[in-house]
């Protein structure tokens, strides 16, 4: 029998709904890859096996009445960060120890409607904070993918680091992720993956831990383009219970893929060219832009002036919305409590033996630009500097523009404990350089993987969209997609 | 702008961080390298220019003002770490 793990998660759809195996096989099959390659990988920080074959069991069940969901009987990786009722919801952090959520976010509830079936919970960067996955309360998660001239670990990116990991290793058939500043896209782009990241508002953000809510969405990462339309088309979606949540129609996303780019208009940003951009990125992106050419596009030069000036505003309003978000950590409600003389003793010894240094040092930030006589200085400037990032982005749609191609990522994936990444902070933060707008803008970002650098290590590109687009650039990715035809699948050693 | 040791203490305290003595200096180094990238933003002409506030163009949507959920304070405290008869419990905060 063929390998369940390494079909797409369309064919592995396909199969279940022609009963060609079960959905019991494939969450059996997956189950098992888990227990053997998750030590090495540490991918998973909660495997719900037992719960998973239950799911697995009444998909089959609706299958065999006809019943089927467009997700029926897939087997899953949920992020840590999505409240799932009664399952391991911890950020990857130690404040949250033992929290069980009442109750079920909104992004998950609405793949499970869909017969999406859940293998556990993946490790990620404590709070979302962090470019590596190295920041998580359960320690680095490892990308499948290695260097073909050595065996050194490498990190998967972050924060969404386990979902890409769990996607490339074949421990899952797609995962849910969250992006604040690139947490989705430059995983994706460090494990040839595809991850995107939807505009602000098309996912619910109810049930989600909450980074920096103005900047925080959910989205797939999954092994094909079109395995991550039909994820975000299952995850989409207006909510009442989320303020910011846009009430319009979801596309059927899946059939944008194939549209290709005949007509369309790429605009290539010149701020993106940055100094010292190594020869293989530089290549690659001219590459993209060949594929989407031959394939009937137009090309287009364009500029975002305020493109250098995004992730230092993205480093005044996360870390000013993290320090407001996480002061309900208080070792009262919920996980850990550390015991002290008075309330405030509880509170600050609770929060400096529950945070890790990352997210200490990101809500000290934010509380030092929000606190009095900083506020003007610091954050109502970066706020007004956001609204000229979109503009810029505006400009560019309005002159004709239907997306944008950018690399994803200034590098391949690098080492577990880079030493120039440890010593400066500002270093971790230069690796969300051509995503983080994106976010502060609210538009729509896909990365997908285009090429491999010398070493062998995927490489990815970036197609940002319109708001409320994300077709195009479903179509457009899959052109870049089909035309790279890389092989993805990275040789095993887990 | 950078902060001093006194600053970070202050952060601290304002963040209900414990900041133990043999931190404070790696805190202050760290906290103005992030605060000497940011300074960059100096640079940049805001003039008569709106902050943002909502990143979509959309106004926040109302509701009747009415109880639509809740009557369950037994799953609220659920993951507390100490609670009796429903409520949260905390060290004596009013003698």
């Amino acid at each position: 029998m063929t390998d369940l793990t390494r079909l797409s998660l369309k064919a592995l759809r396909d199969g279940l709904a022609a009963k060609e195996f079960t959905a019991l096989e494939a969450t059996d099959a997956y189950v098992a890859a888990i227990e053997a390659g998750n030590d090495k990988l540490n991918a998973y920080v909660a495997v719900t096996a037992d719960q998973a074959r239950e799911m697995a069991k009444a998909s089959d069940a609706r299958i065999a009445k006809g019943e089927a969901g467009t997700l029926e009987g897939v087997p899953l990786g949920i992020k840590d960060l999505f409240a799932t009722k009664g399952v391991h919801t911890q950020a990857a952090s130690h404040i949250l120890d033992g929290f069980k959520p009442e109750y079920e976010s909104t992004v998950t509830a609405n793949l499970w409607r869909d017969g999406a079936v859940m293998l556990g919970k993946l490790n990620m960067d404590e709070f979302a904070m962090g470019s590596s996955n190295e920041t998580s309360y359960y320690g680095p998660v490892i990308n499948p993918w290695r260097g073909e001239s050595d065996n050194k670990d490498l990190v998967p990116g972050g924060s969404s680091g386990g979902s890409a990991s769990a996607v490339a290793a074949w421990l899952c058939a797609g995962a849910t992720a969250t992006d604040t500043g690139g947490s989705i896209r430059q995983p994706a782009a460090f494990t040839g993956t595809v991850g995107i990241k939807p505009t602000y508002g098309r996912c619910s953000r109810w049930g989600t831990v909450a980074f920096a809510s103005s900047l925080d969405q959910a989205g797939p990462i999954a092994r094909t383009v079109e395995d991550s339309a039909l994820m975000l088309q299952s995850m989409s979606g207006f909510d009442e219970k989320d303020s910011t949540s846009v009430d319009v129609a979801v596309p059927d996303f899946a059939a944008a893929v194939e549209r290709g780019v005949k007509g369309l208009t790429i605009g290539v940003p010149a701020e993106y060219r940055m100094d010292g951009m190594p020869e293989e990125i530089e290549k690659l992106w001219t590459q993209g832009l060949e594929w989407l050419k031959a394939e009937g596009a137009t090309v287009k030069d364009i500029s975002l002036p305020h493109t250098k000036y995004a992730l230092p505003a993205y480093y005044i309003v996360a870390p000013a919305e993290a320090s407001s978000n996480l002061a309900r950590y208080d070792g009262v409600k919920y996980g850990l409590r550390v015991s002290g003389k008075d309330i405030t003793d509880l509170y600050e010894l609770t929060r400096a033996e529950g945070f890790g240094r990352e997210v200490k040092r990101r809500v000290m930030i934010g509380t030092y630009v929000l606190s009095a006589g900083y506020y003007d200085a610091y954050y109502v400037r970066a706020q007004k500097v956001r609204t000229l990032i979109k503009r810029d982005f505006e400009d560019a749609f309005n002159a004709g523009v239907d997306a944008i191609l950018t690399p994803a990522t200034p590098s391949a994936a690098f080492g577990i404990a880079d030493q120039d990444m440890a010593t400066d902070p500002v270093k971790m933060y230069l690796n969300d350089i051509f995503t983080v707008t994106v976010n502060m803008a609210g538009l729509p970002g896909i990365a997908v993987p285009a090429g491999k650098d010398g070493q062998g290590l995927p490489l990815g590109l970036q197609l940002i969209g319109k708001p409320f687009d994300e077709e195009t650039l479903f179509a457009a990715a899959r052109v870049i997609e089909k035309s790279a035809a890389l092989d993805l699948a990275p040789a095993k050693w887990w | 702008m950078s902060v001093d040791a006194d600053t970070v203490r202050r952060i601290g305290r304002l963040a209900r961080i414990r900041i133990t003595e043999d931190e404070v200096a790696s805190y202050e180094g760290e906290l103005n390298a992030i605060l000497g990238f940011v300074e960059q933003l100096d640079e940049v002409n805001v003039e008569g220019v709106e902050p943002m506030t909502s990143v979509t163009p959309m106004v926040l949507r109302r509701r009747e003002d009415k109880v639509t959920d809740g009557g369950y304070a037994d799953r609220i405290v659920a993951n507390a770490p100490i609670s009796e008869d429903n409520f949260f419990m905390v060290p004596k905060v009013v003698e």
